[in-house]
């Protein structure tokens, strides 16, 4: 776009979509900037909403995203649903609300991901997800509903969600039960080196349901709840948190033209700095799979680190700039019982993801606290540790970025 | 005054965290930079609890390992949010193979929920 856009509509009131209207300012835009939020409230800080914030101290946790100070000169459209996009012959597109329609040269899609919900009993008082503030809310006070009565809170799920989850609510106090898909919670995530997280589960007193199928949640006779799996004994809890993944926020976009198949699920395709198909529409965060070179297709990172840098790369497309600002490899943490877990690069891309030996660098799963090291050809790619912050750092800053694969499709 | 450490304690492009009675109950990050300067600043990030000598050194900047919100190492400037406030410096002396630091005597500025460990009335401290 060489004519610079009058009007950018973004979509999405969350971190990508924050940080992208943030990098178009800084970038010196000083056209009409309008953000759309479907949730009430002014950005916010998700990490922290299965940690401290259904803690004890959750009144001191701060999750505002913006200073005081901070002015985008924004027309801000929160609590408003988009509900589609109609794009125009020349380019950018109208974002149309259940409020009003709102007709822009460029558009950002950021709408992020819904927790996924696709489960018999979801509706059910008692039973949670966990992506929002308010989901949040809800939970906490479930939570601390369930050490009074002292009964069991089933988390669903073999993620980090779960396993932050089980951590805050086992420190509350609650009798915590783990419904996980593998024989450890994170095993997909961390390989070998889950078993570093099952062992502190273990020891703060988690149960660990293990290789389980989860059929649905239902009320039970005795007015409570159970978890129902396949071909074992329903798990009975007071409280159910279903933290099993989450989807792209994307159904809005059916008819618009855009393609809703960009990596694993149901992602916007976009080229690797964050164009659709069409001409002034661009998408980031959660609800985006860009192209990435060195998978050699479209792929979904769906990291807080890089929802942020992504917000100044795509912003940067908006604008034309003939230079893109560069992202670091991917990087996430995570608390769980006090202790630091962080991983950042390409695991998947290493010669030996899966294995101890040709990973482990510092410290051993026993004391858990370590420090792996993945490599590709003899380069390192990626980095996991757990309470090891600054080997950590030293791997990362010697990571490199593996080279670009061979390209499988077009880009978008 | 004091002797935070031998300069061969922190290797270029790394930090060094300070806990002890010195350091009055707010832990100092000490940072030598490629460059070989050495800088000192508080530890913990002013949003959340954070160790910024487990961050991202770059240049004079620090990021932190949470949020990536990065301080300037000279002046504690802050970058962008999530952090708004500035950390807090303190002045390094490096004398021979002694890295000195002056404490500044300006109230930190800690996230919530954190207070000045062992100082029951500090100024900065939260209720």
């Amino acid at each position: 776009m060489t004519v610079p856009p009058r009007r950018v509509a973004v979509v999405g009131a969350s971190l990508a979509g924050l940080s992208a209207a943030r990098a178009l300012r800084a970038q010196g835009y000083a056209g009409e900037l309008v953000i759309v939020g479907n949730e009430v409230h002014r950005p916010y800080d998700r990490p922290p909403l299965s940690k401290e914030f259904l803690g004890a101290d959750h009144h001191l946790v701060e999750l505002s995203l913006e200073a005081e100070t901070e002015n985008l000169d924004a027309v801000w459209h929160l609590g408003v649903h988009a509900t589609g996009l109609r794009p125009r012959p020349e380019g950018g597109a109208t974002v149309v609300t259940d409020r009003d329609a709102i007709d822009a040269d460029a558009v950002i899609i950021a709408t992020g991901a819904a927790a996924r919900c696709d489960m018999p009993g979801v509706g059910l008082p008692g039973v949670h997800l966990l992506r929002t503030v308010d989901d949040a809310v809800a939970l906490r006070a479930d939570l601390h509903r369930a050490v009074e009565s002292g009964a069991t809170v089933a988390i669903v799920g073999g993620g980090f969600i779960g396993s932050e989850v089980a951590s805050t609510a086992r420190k509350l106090g609650c009798q915590v039960t783990v419904v996980v898909p593998d024989d450890v919670p994170l095993r997909a995530a961390l390989g070998p080196y889950a078993d570093a997280v099952a062992a502190l589960h273990a020891e703060h007193g988690v149960t660990v349901r293990a290789h389980s199928r989860v059929l649905g949640v239902r009320r039970s006779d005795d007015g409570g709840l159970e978890v129902l799996l396949d071909g074992a004994d329903p798990v009975p809890a007071a409280t159910v948190v279903l933290g099993i993944g989450a989807a792209p926020a994307v159904g809005w976009l059916t008819g618009s033209g855009l393609d809703l198949h960009g990596g694993a699920g149901d992602a916007i395709q976009c080229d690797e700095s964050g164009a659709t198909k069409l001409p002034g529409v661009f998408a980031v965060g959660d609800c985006a799979a860009w192209f990435d070179q060195h998978r050699g297709r479209h792929h979904k990172i769906e990291h807080w680190t890089s929802a942020k840098e992504r917000g100044a790369v795509v912003a940067a497309r908006v604008l034309g700039a003939e230079r893109l600002p560069t992202c670091r490899p991917p990087y996430v943490w995570s608390d769980i019982y006090g202790k630091r877990l962080q991983l950042a690069g390409y695991r998947e891309l290493a010669d030996h993801p899966d294995t101890l030996e040709a990973t482990l660098e510092v410290g051993s799963l026993a004391e858990g606290s370590f420090a792996a090291v993945y490599r590709r050809g003899g380069e390192p790619v990626a980095v996991l540790a757990l309470d090891q912050s600054r080997h950590f750092n030293q791997i990362r800053r010697r990571l490199v970025t593996p080279a670009p694969t061979a390209a499988q499709g077009a880009t978008a | 005054m004091f002797a935070a450490c031998p300069r061969s304690a922190i290797e270029p492009g790394e930090a060094l965290r300070l806990d002890g009675p010195e350091t009055q109950g707010v832990p100092i990050a000490v940072f030598r930079t490629d460059d070989d300067e050495f800088f000192a600043v508080d530890d913990t990030c002013t949003h959340q609890d954070a160790s910024l000598a487990e961050g991202w050194l770059e240049g004079c900047e620090v990021e932190c390992p949470l949020h990536a919100s990065k301080f300037d190492l000279r002046t504690g400037a802050v970058d962008a949010p999530p952090a708004k406030q500035p950390i807090r410096t303190h002045q390094v002396t490096v004398d021979g193979d002694t890295v000195f630091i002056t404490l500044s005597t300006q109230a930190p500025n800690l996230p919530p929920g954190i207070v000045p460990g062992g100082l029951a009335h500090a100024p900065g401290g939260q209720a």
